[in-house]
C-alpha cells in the first residue's frame, strides 16, 4: 500500500465518476415510411450507471430495437446525441464500440467459423494479441460451459447454446457494457431461466447490462431500474418495485358486462379502495388500491343497474397493470 | 508530437491490427473451404481449354486467332485467367455478402468491430482480390498445358513489373466490383448475377478474340470498353501475349487501377449505407 491513507473523499475523481456510462440526450429516430415519417424513437433520455442492469421494456413496435441501435452505433440518430463514458457515439463510434459488447436479436455468429473461433477472431478484431485472444477464448468456453463444443462448427449449436457462444462473443473484448436486444425471445423456457442466471451473474461481478424486453416478468426478475417504452417515448422509468408504487399501486379489476359499462361508472367509483374507473364499450376497468370485497360489490352494483356480469377478472399490481394504468391498454406480448 | 496526433496514430494503428485480424479470419475460412475453391476456380477454364484446345484440334474443328496463324489456345491464356480472376472477385465478395445482408446478419459482428464501417468492406474488397490473385495462380497452368499436340500457346512474361501489376490491379478491380454488387443487389435477384451480370461480362469481355480485332464492328469495340473485363485480359495480354495485338499498356493499366479506385470508394459508400442505417 504505496498511498498515504486520507480521510477526505476523492474529489477529483468525482466529476468523471458521476458522468453515468451511458446517456442519451433527446434521441431520437425517425424513418421515412410510405404512410409520411415515423418517429419509432421520440426523445427518449437515458442515464445508466456503471454495474447498473437496465431494462428497455415495451411492447413489440414501441422502438426498443431501434433505441439499442443507436447506443451500439449501427442505427444513426435522426436527432439527439449519444454518449457511452463520456464519448459521442456519432463522433468517435469506433471508440464506442471498443467499450461495449453487443448480443443481437438474430443469431449473428461467423457460421464459416468453429465456437473456439467465433471468440478467438471477435477478440482478434479488437487487437486483441494472438496468445492473450486464445486465452480468452479458452476461459471464456469454460466459463460458459462450452468447452465440450469448442470445435463444433456454430450452425450444429441448438438455439439457447448459440445464444450462449453470443453473450461469451460479446464479452470476449471485456467491454465495459453488454447490450443484448431481446436475448430470450424465441427460446424455450428452460433455456431463458439458464439465461437469466447468467445475466444475472454477470451483473453481480459488475458488468453493465442494458437489455430489450417485452417480456414483463423477464424486466421484473433482472432490472435494476426500467424504462418503459411505448410508440418511441419512455411513459415511466424507475426501479420495478417503485414504478409500481407509483404508476400501479392498484390490483386492476376488469369487468365484461352485456351492455354500455359506463352506466356503472358513477356506482363503482364510490366503492371504498376504488381509486380509478375507466369504462370502455363493454369493459369496465376498475383501480383498486384496496382490492379487499371490491369485485363482489361490482357484481351486486351491476345487477343493481341491471347489468348481467360475462366475465370477471383480477391482476394483482405487476408491471403489467402499470403498463395498464400509463397507456389505458393491455400489454400484450 | 502532439497528444492529437498521437491518439491519430494509435487509432491507425488500431485499425490495422483490425484489418490484419480479419483478412486472418477469411484466410482462415479460405484454408477450410479450399477444396471448393480450387473445384469452382478450376472446372470452369480447364473444360474450356479441354474442348477448345485439346477436343477441337483433334477433331479438325478449331478457331484460328486473327493475328497471323497465332494459335487460339495463345489468344486464351490471358483471357481465361482475367475471366478467373473476375469470377472469383466478384463470387467472393458478392455472395457471401448478399447472405449476410438478408439472412444471416453475420455481418454485424465485424461492423461491430472497433474500426470505421468502411475499413470492413476495404477489408472484404482486399480478401476477394487475394482469391482473384490465388485462382490466376491456379488457372494459369491449366491453360498453358492442356492443349493438343503442336496447339501450345506461345506465352512469354518479358515484363514481370507490368505482369503482376495487371494481376493485382485486376483482382482489386473484381473485388471491388464483388463489394458494389453484394451491397446493391436485391437478395431476391441473386441468382440473376450469373446471366445478367457474369455471362455478358464474359462474352463480351474479349476474352476469346483480342480487342484490337473487333474493329470491323466499331459499335461493339467500343461498347465493350465499358466492360471491367476487358481490361483485364487486355492488361494480362500486353504481359502475357504481347506479340498479339492488345490496348495500349498505359490505357488497360489506367482503367484497371482507376476503375478499382472509383469503384472502390463507390461500392465502399453504399456499403455503409447499408449498414449504418
Amino acid at each position: 500500500m504505496g498511498a498515504p491513507a486520507t480521510d477526505s473523499p476523492p474529489a477529483a475523481a468525482a466529476p468523471a465518476a458521476r458522468e453515468p456510462l451511458i446517456r442519451t440526450e433527446h434521441l431520437t429516430k425517425v424513418y421515412e415510411g410510405r404512410q409520411g415519417p415515423l418517429r419509432a424513437v421520440d426523445g427518449v433520455e437515458l442515464s445508466i450507471g456503471a454495474g447498473e442492469f437496465f431494462g428497455l421494456l415495451g411492447p413489440n413496435g414501441a422502438g426498443k430495437s431501434t433505441t439499442i441501435g443507436m447506443l451500439t452505433t449501427s442505427v444513426i440518430p435522426t436527432d439527439g446525441r449519444v454518449f457511452v463514458s463520456g464519448i459521442d457515439a456519432r463522433a468517435n463510434p469506433a471508440a464506442v464500440k471498443r467499450r461495449i459488447g453487443v448480443v443481437s436479436q438474430s443469431n449473428t455468429l461467423d457460421r464459416a467459423l468453429t465456437v473456439w473461433e467465433n471468440l478467438y477472431y471477435h477478440a482478434r478484431y479488437f487487437g486483441v494479441p494472438a496468445r492473450d485472444a486464445r486465452a480468452r477464448a479458452d476461459e471464456l468456453l469454460e466459463r460458459f460451459a462450452l468447452a465440450d463444443r469448442a470445435r463444433s462448427m456454430v450452425f450444429e449449436l441448438s438455439g439457447g447454446l448459440a445464444r450462449r457462444l453470443m453473450i461469451a462473443r460479446a464479452l470476449a473484448h471485456r467491454p465495459a457494457a453488454l447490450f443484448l436486444d431481446e436475448p430470450t425471445s424465441g427460446i424455450d423456457p428452460q433455456t431463458r431461466i439458464n439465461l437469466w442466471e447468467l445475466l444475472a451473474d454477470l451483473h453481480r461481478q459488475g458488468l453493465t447490462i442494458l437489455l430489450t424486453t417485452h417480456y414483463l416478468e423477464e424486466a421484473d426478475a433482472l432490472c435494476d431500474r426500467i424504462a418503459i417504452l411505448d410508440r418511441g417515448r419512455v411513459l415511466a422509468l424507475g426501479a420495478p418495485a417503485q414504478l409500481k408504487e407509483t404508476h400501479g399501486a392498484d390490483t386492476v379489476i376488469t369487468l365484461q358486462v352485456d351492455g354500455e359499462a359506463a352506466a356503472l361508472r358513477p356506482r363503482a367509483e364510490a366503492i371504498p379502495g376504488v381509486r380509478n374507473v375507466e369504462a370502455d364499450g363493454e369493459l369496465l376497468r376498475v383501480f383498486a388500491s384496496n382490492p379487499i370485497g371490491v369485485l363482489a360489490e361490482l357484481v351486486r352494483e351491476a345487477s343493481a343497474v341491471g347489468l348481467h356480469v360475462r366475465d370477471a377478472a383480477s391482476q394483482p399490481p405487476s408491471l403489467e397493470t402499470v403498463f395498464l394504468s400509463l397507456t389505458g391498454r393491455e400489454y400484450r406480448e | 508530437m502532439s497528444t492529437a496526433a498521437l491518439a491519430q496514430r494509435g487509432a491507425r494503428g488500431e485499425w490495422a491490427t483490425t484489418f490484419l485480424a480479419m483478412l486472418g479470419r477469411d484466410v482462415r475460412v479460405l484454408r477450410r473451404q479450399f477444396g471448393q475453391f480450387l473445384t469452382r476456380t478450376i472446372m470452369q477454364p480447364l473444360l474450356f481449354v479441354f474442348v477448345f484446345a485439346y477436343v477441337f484440334p483433334k477433331i479438325g474443328e478449331g478457331f484460328r486467332g486473327g493475328a497471323g496463324g497465332t494459335s487460339f489456345t495463345t489468344v486464351l491464356v490471358p483471357g481465361l485467367i482475367a475471366v478467373a480472376i473476375n469470377f472469383q472477385g466478384i463470387q467472393a465478395v458478392a455472395l457471401p455478402l448478399v447472405q449476410e445482408f438478408s439472412v444471416s446478419k453475420e455481418i454485424e459482428d465485424r461492423v461491430l468491430a472497433p474500426v470505421p464501417v468502411w475499413l470492413v468492406g476495404l477489408e472484404k474488397i482486399v480478401a476477394g482480390a487475394l482469391q482473384s490473385v490465388i485462382a490466376a495462380a491456379v488457372v494459369f497452368p491449366i491453360v498453358y498445358l492442356v492443349h493438343a499436340h503442336g496447339a501450345a500457346p506461345v506465352v512469354h512474361i518479358h515484363d514481370w513489373p507490368l505482369f503482376l501489376a495487371a494481376i493485382v490491379f485486376a483482382s482489386l478491380l473484381a473485388a471491388a466490383l464483388g463489394l458494389f454488387i453484394g451491397t446493391v443487389i436485391d437478395p431476391r435477384k441473386i441468382t440473376l448475377l450469373f446471366s445478367v451480370v457474369l455471362l455478358p461480362i464474359t462474352f463480351l469481355g474479349c476474352v476469346y478474340y483480342p480487342w484490337a480485332e473487333l474493329a470491323p464492328l466499331p459499335w461493339l469495340q467500343y461498347l465493350v470498353l465499358l466492360n471491367p473485363l476487358v481490361y483485364m485480359t487486355e492488361g494480362l495480354r500486353a504481359s502475357l501475349t504481347p506479340q498479339l495485338p492488345h490496348m495500349a499498356v498505359w490505357a488497360s493499366l489506367l482503367a484497371l487501377a482507376g476503375g478499382s479506385a472509383a469503384l472502390a470508394f463507390v461500392s465502399l459508400r453504399t456499403f455503409t449505407r447499408r449498414v449504418r442505417t
